[in-house]
């Protein structure tokens, strides 16, 4: 390929990727600015919204966040959620996960897709009857209920993902092992689960920013502030009347986002390859 | 030492038994079952019941007063059929669905063939593409909602900045859009906003087809003579037809089932007007309290997502390139 | 008391018979060789054995007792996969010592026995490394290390050579069968290539289709086989086959000579018009391809001319070839079992 050629072709996959890089950030790079915006410069249509105007940035709304509002409790519960909530996915994932990649023969393919096509029936059809479900249970306005209703996707999603992992491992491994003197759990704790780590880890990040992002079953099922978890919190609670703290809100979203989207980054090539074995190969 | 061989003596049935029992556990016909219960209980228990309890409520006329559930027959249903909003909202359900992913589609087949290459700032490309699917839906979406505002929309700026907007430009006398007031614009606002949320998903998914395609057969058509356009149309779309198609579907049933973009962002006004399913379902039923309503609302969704669930299933099985 | 017995066992998987009926019973110390091309059923026998599959029918004995049920962990076996199943986050010590904690070794008496093993199988200094710092060769003696350390009644061998090289195969076939007849542990030893196994087996079962033909020492299997599979399956070039009236003729391709070379007296031989179509010369012999009047018309064959043999032959012609009577073998033309002539 002549030097032109390859410029073009070099400047049109940078020009692309700039582009897109563009479309996809630029809300957070107005959010960037925004959250240390003085109320005077950003109520002020005729000022430059990706720019600092007269005064200069300010952190007053970013100590707001964390002083005046909730924030931290929902950060606190959005935590907790997701820690316990994926503790309950492993503890059934892993070894329904498992049974299905090595244990199941030829029912296994049929009942992981089964499994699959579970993770396919959404919140907004099944939050009613939860709603009455959880209210049945005591577990209305508290963040339990959504412990105790999250795995419902989770579970499902990461069953899927995690048989497609284990069963990349070869199985003489394991057959060795139960040679060796283990019984067949004994055996998949000493040798499975060292090698299938990578994927447990890349099922755990997955999972846990997938409870962080729920939105439906939390605004369905708490209305008490105290247990309200991020993502539903922010955008319910950070209003006074009908005006919304727009610099407060945006330093919320870019508190939560900007972590979640390095470990994304960090780990983006492993959940590639999960995809791969699982997904591409159904 | 060599040579020295421990050997069992015969075992009386006491013996055997006992052993039979000792070794329960490793009986595979035993232990796949255990080990899969635990889950296939908890789903059947939060996901088969509450769906089962779902079509019962649409039977009934279940309500947060009343909860006791009378049978009513298809009243729930006829009477959603005849209401206005309903019809809109089902038909917004599907425009945004299709209109969305059809963007997707483009979007992420052009973004993914470009991160196939390298180059120097991949890394932060990446990571920038990513910020949308890594914030939470309604955090983004609320940044949506003041970028689209009918005062202060930093986009309406731009559009003031180039003269696209105001007194005497293309777009209008006004010196706002009112992205979100007017009709059109809100279904708009709503579909980019989709877009904008499942592309990092999408890209995702037709890179992972994009790496699987073994390098032999690119090598091959080189060696063939093909140019990019020939190698991309004639063999790489083909091979990723499968891939792309469950990347779209997937985004489809992200949009087609969504609540909090909808509600977020318009509350599905104005005036009704960017109605969908599952925000409709959730102020009929949870905010108005008329739970068989809700459902029956809810439950249109459900032959939809069927339908998008045995394709995905077949075009998973044919998606296996190597 | 024999070590291992199959009786009566047979596998089904679905509709396919892997295994249909096999009753083979090993000797104390005997180096056993189930030979077989794949799909024969010898892996899934092995694998019977071992425990990692059940039978769907039959018995299998170890040292005298049923072990039908019990999981390889309490049937004192030990096995060697084709890939070794070394475990890759472990060092080559730690996989030695993996069984020894299995039965809860204490640790001190676990690193002598680790080091017994390294010694016989010569891998002391290869004990720190892990699996993906070894060459192949070395990789097979850890895993041989592993399964000799627990002092197993059987040692079963799935293939064991087929990932070296060819010219370590060689030297690692001499290696395991010395290692054998020191240690005298009754072994089971899978392969399709029967080189390896008239090499190194003091009894060969030849198996097909999911059955046991023919179980004897390579010179029986060699010189009597049993059927025509095992005739032509064992010995390469495989033996010929010509049909006759009423039965099929079978003689092997060192046996076939020219009238003059014929090793005896003309009225015990039989002879053929033999129509030579091609010939290779492989240095040490010279192997003569050609054809021969049949009761089916005619049919394939081939002679193995060792150098010694000073008749010059050209692809086109015909001569006379002679095989000795008593080294004729005659098969059933429907069973393809032998029999008397």
């Amino acid at each position: 390929m002549n030097a032109a050629r390859y410029w073009g072709s070099r400047a049109s996959v940078y020009g692309v990727v700039s582009l897109f890089a563009l479309f996809s950030a630029f809300p957070f790079f107005w959010g960037l600015v925004t959250m240390f915006k003085r109320s005077q410069d950003l109520y002020n249509p005729r000022n430059n919204p990706f720019a600092f105007g007269a005064g200069g940035p300010t952190l007053e709304h970013v100590q707001l966040l964390f002083q005046e509002t909730k924030f931290v409790t929902f950060a606190v519960n959005s935590l907790f959620v997701g820690a316990v909530v994926v503790g309950i996915t492993l503890a059934l994932a892993l070894p329904a996960a498992y049974s299905l990649a090595r244990l199941a023969g030829r029912w296994g393919e049929g009942l992981g897709i089964t499994i699959f096509l579970v993770y396919l029936v959404p919140p907004t059809l099944l939050f009613i009857p939860l709603s009455r479900v959880v209210a049945d249970l005591g577990l209305q306005d508290s963040r339990w209920s959504l412990v105790l209703v999250y795995p419902t996707f989770t579970v499902p999603f990461c069953t899927w993902l995690l048989m497609g992992f284990l069963k990349s491992i070869p199985r003489d491994i394991e057959e060795q092992a139960l040679i060796d003197g283990y019984s067949r759990v004994g055996a998949v704790v000493r040798t499975v689960l060292p090698l299938a780590l990578p994927g447990i880890l890349t099922v755990v990040i997955f999972s846990f920013t997938l409870t962080l992002h729920e939105f439906v079953y939390a605004l369905a099922f708490v209305s008490t502030s105290s247990e309200k978890t991020i993502s539903v919190g922010v955008p319910t609670e950070l209003v006074r009347g009908d005006v919304l703290f727009w610099q407060s809100l945006m330093a919320a979203a870019m508190i939560v986002a900007i972590p979640v989207a390095l470990v994304y980054n960090l780990f983006l090539d492993r959940f590639v390859a999960g995809l791969t074995l699982g997904a591409v190969k159904g | 030492m060599a040579g020295q061989v421990t050997r069992a003596g015969p075992l009386t049935l006491g013996d055997r038994i006992a052993l039979q029992f000792r070794y329960l556990l490793d009986r595979e016909a035993l232990l796949g079952p255990l080990l899969l219960l635990p889950a296939v209980v908890y789903i059947v228990a939060l996901v088969g019941f509450p769906f089962v309890l779902a079509l019962a409520y649409s039977l009934s006329d279940v309500t947060a007063g009343d909860q006791s559930l009378d049978f009513v027959g298809f009243r729930n249903f006829t009477d959603i059929v005849h209401d206005p909003i309903f019809r809109r909202a089902l038909r917004n359900t599907f425009v945004f669905a299709f209109a969305s992913q059809a963007l997707v589609l483009v979007l992420a087949n052009v973004l993914a063939l470009a991160l196939m290459a390298e180059f120097r700032g991949k890394w932060l490309v990446r990571l920038l593409v990513l910020l949308p699917w890594a914030t939470p839906a309604a955090l983004s979406t609320i940044a949506w909602l003041w970028l689209l505002d009918s005062v202060f929309s930093p986009i309406d700026w731009l559009f003031r900045q180039a003269h696209l907007l105001g007194p005497g430009t293309p777009l209008g006398p006004n010196n706002n859009m009112y992205w979100l007031g007017r009709p059109e614009l809100a279904m708009l606002s709503v579909i980019v906003v989709h877009a904008w949320r499942i592309l990092p998903l999408a890209t995702v998914i037709v890179l992972a087809g994009l790496t699987s395609i073994p390098q032999d057969i690119k090598d091959a058509a080189a060696v063939d003579g093909a140019g990019f356009w020939r190698l991309f149309l004639q063999i790489i779309t083909p091979l990723m037809f499968p891939v792309v198609a469950v990347a779209v579907l997937f985004g489809f049933i992200f949009t087609f089932t969504d609540l909090a973009v909808v509600y977020v962002l318009t509350r599905g006004g104005p005036i009704n007007n960017t109605q969908v399913l599952g925000s409709w379902a959730f102020i009929k039923g949870i905010q108005g309290g008329d739970l068989a309503q809700g459902a029956a609302v809810a439950l249109f969704l459900f032959p939809v997502l069927l339908g998008v669930a045995v394709l995905m299933l077949r075009l998973a099985r044919r998606a296996e390139v190597t | 008391m024999a070590a291992v017995e199959a009786r009566g066992v047979r596998k089904l998987f679905g509709p396919v018979k892997a295994l249909d009926g096999i009753d083979l019973a090993t000797r104390e110390g005997e180096f056993l060789v189930l030979l077989g091309p794949s799909g024969c059923g010898k892996t899934t026998l092995l694998r019977i054995i071992a425990g990692l599959e059940q039978p769907s029918a039959g018995e299998i004995v170890i040292g005298g007792q049923v072990v039908n049920g019990l999981p390889p962990r309490a049937r004192k076996i030990a096995m060697v996969f084709q890939s070794y199943a070394l475990y890759p986050h472990m060092t080559a010590f730690d996989n030695i010592a993996f069984p020894l904690k299995a039965q809860g070794m204490p640790r001190e008496e676990r690193a002598r026995k680790v080091e017994w093993a390294a010694s016989i199988l010569g891998i002391h200094d290869l004990l720190g490394r892990k699996p993906r710092q070894l060459s192949g060769g070395e990789r097979q003696r850890v895993a041989l290390a592993r399964a000799l350390v627990r002092e197993p009644s059987v040692f079963l061998l799935d293939e064991p050579l087929s990932n070296l090289d060819a010219q370590l195969r060689a030297s690692a076939r001499d290696e395991l069968q010395g290692l054998q007849r020191r240690i005298g542990i009754t072994t089971i030893y899978v392969t399709h290539d029967q080189v390896e196994a008239m090499g190194m087996g003091d009894r060969i079962a030849v198996m097909y289709q999911g059955r046991i033909r023919q179980v004897g020492t390579p010179l029986e299997i060699y010189e009597e086989p049993a059927d025509t599979f095992v005739a032509t399956f064992v010995g390469s070039p495989p033996m010929n086959l010509v049909e006759g009236e009423s039965y099929l003729v079978g003689f092997r391709p060192e046996h076939f000579l020219p009238r003059q070379a014929a090793h005896a007296p003309s009225n015990d031989s039989w002879s053929f018009t033999f129509r030579v179509t091609r010939i290779e010369h492989l240095g040490a012999d010279r192997l003569v391809y050609g054809i021969v009047g049949s009761a089916a018309g005619e049919t394939k064959v081939v002679s193995r001319l060792p150098s010694t043999v000073d008749v010059t032959l050209h692809a086109g012609e015909s001569y006379e070839f002679a095989v000795p009577a008593h080294r004729l073998r005659f098969f059933d033309k429907a069973t393809g079992s032998a029999t008397e002539r």
